[in-house]
């Protein structure tokens, strides 16, 4: 029987925005790891995902789930030229900050935090919201980000002539509209499936 | 004389007005994977081999509903023209929501403690009787999810998906359900940014 909800009426989720490492708790059942077929692992693209509820739950649809995890791949991985990492993980922090997905933004913030070494200034996008004011550039990104993040998107070429101020050319632009959409896809997914759990006890 | 398959164009270019060769069309080909992979994902949810958790009738509907509530009208009429093909007595039900269901987003409620200053209180979208009548309980259930999806996804709870399975939904249905809400949540902000982009490019063709 595994059409039905999963509650977590212990876990109780955490209240504010983090860079520590957080859990997620699925609400429906994922593929148990022995069940999965070969399509379905395929799926994961990383083997390493099998032991992620959230993936195996992903992967009852595995034509979705893998050219949903390549599409990941390129728009963050893909450093030829272009936004710098940091400042597509900024992106995708961002967004998840924008939409509300406390698990989507402690793992980008956390990236964010490692590829830039700005901790303190990420944790103040996580702590002071969206309209924080740290610097032209990342300002920038920012606005450009949640513009894309409203819906109707808000995103116009006021957002496009900013970010050329800050130095972006168009490989970068293109790569930061990216960023923010795919977090647009991966936030909703998250926020509606299952929660986040605290894997300390002091958030 | 042989015919030979007419290969789906890329759909994001398509809808942004991106031609191979232009400018911006360099731009999405230094990032080949990424173009492939998104185009891979529109048909993974809207050409599938398989359709049988989510029938096309019911992705086409979901997905005219989702575009007319981000309100870009090429995105729009793209799906619009494929659910004339795969449900067209559903067209004028699904206007008809698209027109009950517009607002902004993203708002929602956020838990007790620091962030509950940034809840932003927001409509809790119901299909109309109509739309009931037309649509079915499984595409009713299915078009209040996605509304959630679109405009508050903070608030989804499981009791959302509980009225889902209710509605007779499956767990395999659902998560194509959400994935294609989600998908086109990411495929027409790609859309719109990389039009508004190409609009604005100034750099030289090389």
């Amino acid at each position: 029987m595994t059409d039905q909800i999963i509650p977590h009426p212990d876990n109780i989720p955490p209240k504010a925005f983090t860079q520590d490492e957080l859990d997620w708790l699925p609400w429906l059942e994922p593929v148990a790891a022995d069940d999965l077929s070969e399509v379905q692992k395929t799926a994961l693209v990383d083997a390493a995902r099998i032991k992620s509820a959230y993936f195996r739950l992903l992967a009852r649809d595995p034509a979705i789930l893998e050219a949903r995890t390549l599409t990941d791949k390129d728009i963050f991985y893909n450093t030829k030229g272009g936004l710098p990492r940091a400042e597509r993980e900024l992106a995708a922090a961002a967004t998840s900050r924008r939409n509300g997905c406390i698990y989507c933004a402690s793992v980008h913030s956390g990236f964010a935090s490692v590829h830039s070494k700005r901790r303190d200034d990420v944790q103040r996008l996580l702590d002071e919201g969206i309209g924080v004011d740290i610097d032209e550039r990342w300002n920038a990104v920012i606005a450009a980000t949640t513009a894309l993040t409203a819906t109707p998107v808000a995103f116009g070429p006021e957002h496009i002539s900013r970010l050329r101020e800050v130095g972006l050319d168009d490989l970068a632009i293109s790569d930061l509209i990216h960023g923010a959409a795919f977090f647009n896809w991966a936030n909703r997914l998250m926020l509606s499936l299952g929660e986040p759990q605290a894997t300390s006890s002091d958030i | 004389m042989t015919t030979l398959p007419t290969p789906t164009p890329d759909v994001i270019s398509l809808l942004a007005g991106i031609s191979t060769g232009s400018p911006l069309g360099d731009v999405r080909a230094a990032r080949p994977q990424a173009r492939e992979q998104a185009q891979r994902s529109f048909a993974a949810l809207f050409e599938p081999a398989s359709p049988d958790a989510v029938t096309l009738r019911e992705r086409y509907a979901l997905a005219t509903f989702i575009a007319g509530l981000h309100g870009d009208p090429a995105v729009a009429a793209f799906y619009g023209a494929r659910l004339a093909a795969h449900g067209s007595d559903l067209a004028d039900a699904v206007a008809g929501e698209i027109g009950r269901g517009l607002t902004e987003g993203p708002y929602g409620t956020y838990p007790e403690g620091r962030l509950a200053t940034e809840s932003v209180a927001g409509p809790r979208y119901q299909v109309s009787e109509e739309g009931q009548t037309t649509l079915g309980h499984r595409l009713t259930a299915a078009f209040e999810h996605v509304h959630l999806l679109v405009f508050h996804p903070r608030d989804a709870k499981p009791e959302a998906l509980a009225a889902l399975l209710a509605a007779g939904w499956t767990t395999d249905g659902i998560v194509t359900l959400s994935q294609l809400a989600a998908f086109l949540s990411f495929q027409i902000r790609a859309v719109i940014g990389l039009r508004t982009l190409s609009i604005s490019s100034h750099s030289p063709r090389h």
